[in-house]
């Protein structure tokens, strides 16, 4: 059942559930966020209404930059901003920002420290129709790796609000990854949400879990879902909410390994080097337990619906369900 | 960035003097690093040191201080030696250049070295943490300078065209750069490697102020620095030529020189001329 101390949405298991973009909610707390700290910068790469920085933009022009299709000079101007003491927020596609330029994001910004706020929008599989050249699957990977930064998978559109919001109150370089489509809300204004608490959205309704859930972004609807249907074939399953990816909520991530001693991580990204990835490390050095990964094995995307996409790259429902099965197999033969 | 007088030019040669003996020696002691842009560099970085820039080695953080970004981190050599005689630290440090945990690190290095405006190394991203700097004090009604030194061979970078782009849009009229153009780069000629040509009129289509001097002139780089603060519609560039390995005859225009240090014996030799030399 929904863990209710979170007050989560109530309706999320219906047909109709409201849905809105991450990058919505992004855009609303930037928008707030130049009401209330004098000191945020927002620039962007000619791509302002498709990250819904263009909110900004239209209410503080004196404070927005455009750079044009320039991501490299996007990531090093603002660290040159952040170093006179703004906050600056860099904004386009993931897979230009962190993509194209990983190397400025790392050397002007991280090894600089500087507080810069770069944001990727469009991640995931979830694009669609765009195709497999614009689907960022290897973001999480990319900017995991690099020293000092901090790295937010908003799981909805009042999540990604949080996220961006509670950023600016920092001084740590931080990566938020977004998605295009409006997909379900499964949190409320009221959810509670700080930058590295992991959180359990679902339990069992009594006794211990048999197998745990680690999800991170839109995908932890899927994870929600999938444990609903198990829940009523009577498998307890826990679901945590993983939206900071780094650093990790390691307590959060072991409690769930030790009480449930199987799990299952589900992420829209590449397995190698993802969310998964960073469970793995903590748990293979903590408290080892059989893991499965639910997320795109080794390929890249292509066009199509983002239910098509979850289904033929299997990270849909059925296929966290699937993975639960056999993680729950693994650890009887254990 | 007053006129300079016969007696501060004079002042100005001496110090790029033990500059150029600081970079040598402590190349030698290092082993291995970038000569010949280091020694290049010598007369405008102690023109900006003991004459241009408002700073205080004595509060090296001082919020007012102009900002001085250097892209082509691996000239550093004549950063270190430059701040050293400019009393940032003593002199005798600049022999740990390279050596493990030192601050001087091989590539200028904020973690090591705090008041490093920015760490650099990787070429072609300087220019656009000044623009950054340069927008910040637009913004927010800012008085700094911002003044960022960039090496002719990282006009091949896409990024560094692209800050050119941004700040000539921008119209920064508080950014000032100084391009080290030396026509060398590490694997032989600028203009065999990637030509660059005409630099000047580049940098005009982008909406630039800009100066050509001759870099090794205390009086045509101030002259130039003084113009640029004049202009408060767009940015400035001063390109400077230079010879590369300047003050030691049988280095000098010598691209094998970009990348690698001297021996004892080389020198033993260049630090006899260069007392002696100029």
């Amino acid at each position: 059942m929904l863990n209710q101390k979170l007050k989560l949405n109530t309706k999320i298991f219906n047909h109709d559930v409201e849905k809105i973009s991450t990058r919505q909610g992004f855009g609303e707390g930037l928008l707030q966020l130049g009401v209330e700290n004098e000191n945020v910068v927002v620039l962007s790469a000619d791509l302002a209404e498709s990250t819904k920085a263009n909110l900004f933009a239209e209410k503080f022009p004196d404070r927005y930059i455009e750079v044009g299709v320039a991501e490299q000079n996007l990531a090093s101007v603002a660290s040159g901003i952040a170093s006179m003491g703004r906050i600056p927020f860099i904004t386009s596609y993931g897979i230009f920002n962190p993509g194209r330029n990983w190397e400025q994001i790392r050397t002007t910004i991280c090894y600089n420290d500087q507080p810069v706020k770069i944001i990727g929008s469009h991640a995931g599989l979830s694009v669609g129709q765009d195709g497999g050249s614009h689907q960022m699957l290897e973001d999480i990977a990319l900017t995991r790796s690099i020293p000092n930064i901090v790295v937010i998978s908003p799981c909805d559109s009042y999540e990604a609000e949080k996220a961006t919001m509670a950023c600016a109150e920092t001084k740590d370089p931080t990566y938020i990854r977004l998605a295009r489509n409006n997909t379900p809300i499964i949190t409320t204004v009221d959810t509670p949400f700080e930058i590295g608490k992991a959180q359990l959205v679902f339990i069992p309704e009594t006794g211990l879990a048999q197998v745990g859930i680690i999800a991170t972004g839109p995908i932890l609807y899927n994870a929600i879902m999938a444990a609903h249907e198990l829940e009523k074939r009577g498998i307890k399953v826990k679901v945590l909410n993983l939206s900071t990816i780094k650093p990790l909520d390691t307590d959060a991530v072991i409690a769930l390994a030790r009480e449930a001693r199987a799990i299952v991580t589900a992420e829209d990204h590449q397995i190698a080097g993802g969310m998964g990835s960073a469970v793995a490390e903590c748990l293979s050095q903590n408290y080892i337990v059989p893991i499965e990964f639910v997320g795109v094995n080794d390929k890249f995307g292509q066009s199509g619906t983002p239910k098509e996409l979850e289904k033929h790259y299997e990270i849909d429902i059925q296929s966290i369900i699937s993975k639960v099965e056999k993680v729950i197999k693994r650890k009887i033969a254990k | 960035m007053e006129t300079l007088s016969d007696r501060k030019v004079k002042e100005l040669k001496i110090k790029a003097k033990n500059i150029r003996i600081s970079i040598v020696e402590m190349l030698t002691e290092a082993g291995s690093g970038h000569t010949a842009g280091a020694l290049g560099m010598a007369d405008i970085f102690a023109l900006l040191y003991f004459h241009t820039l408002k700073h205080d080695p004595k509060n090296p953080l001082m919020p007012s201080r102009d900002r001085l970004i250097l892209s082509n981190g691996h000239i550093c050599p004549v950063l270190y030696a430059t701040m050293a005689e400019a009393g940032y630290f003593p002199k005798e440090e600049l022999l740990t250049l390279r050596k493990f945990d030192s601050r001087l690190q091989g590539h200028p290095d904020r973690n090591f070295m705090p008041w490093l405006e920015t760490s650099s190394g990787p070429l072609g991203s300087g220019l656009s943490q000044a623009v950054g700097m340069a927008i910040s004090e637009k913004i927010y009604g800012g008085i700094k300078n911002i003044y960022a030194v960039l090496s002719d061979g990282e006009h091949d970078e896409g990024n560094t065209w692209e800050a050119i782009m941004l700040a000539g849009k921008e119209k920064l009229a508080n950014l000032i750069v100084i391009v080290d153009r030396n026509y060398i780069q590490i694997s032989g000629n600028t203009e065999r490697v990637m030509p660059l040509g005409d630099l000047k009129q580049k940098y005009k289509n982008f909406g630039w102020n800009v100066f050509e001097v001759n870099g090794h002139d205390f009086w045509e780089v101030n002259n130039a620095i003084y113009l640029a603060h004049r202009n408060k519609f767009s940015p400035s560039v001063i390109i400077a030529n230079t010879i590369p390995s300047r003050g030691v005859k049988e280095w000098e225009n010598d691209y094998h020189w970009h990348g690698k240090a001297p021996t004892k014996e080389e020198a033993e030799k260049a630090i006899e001329e260069l007392k002696t030399g100029h």
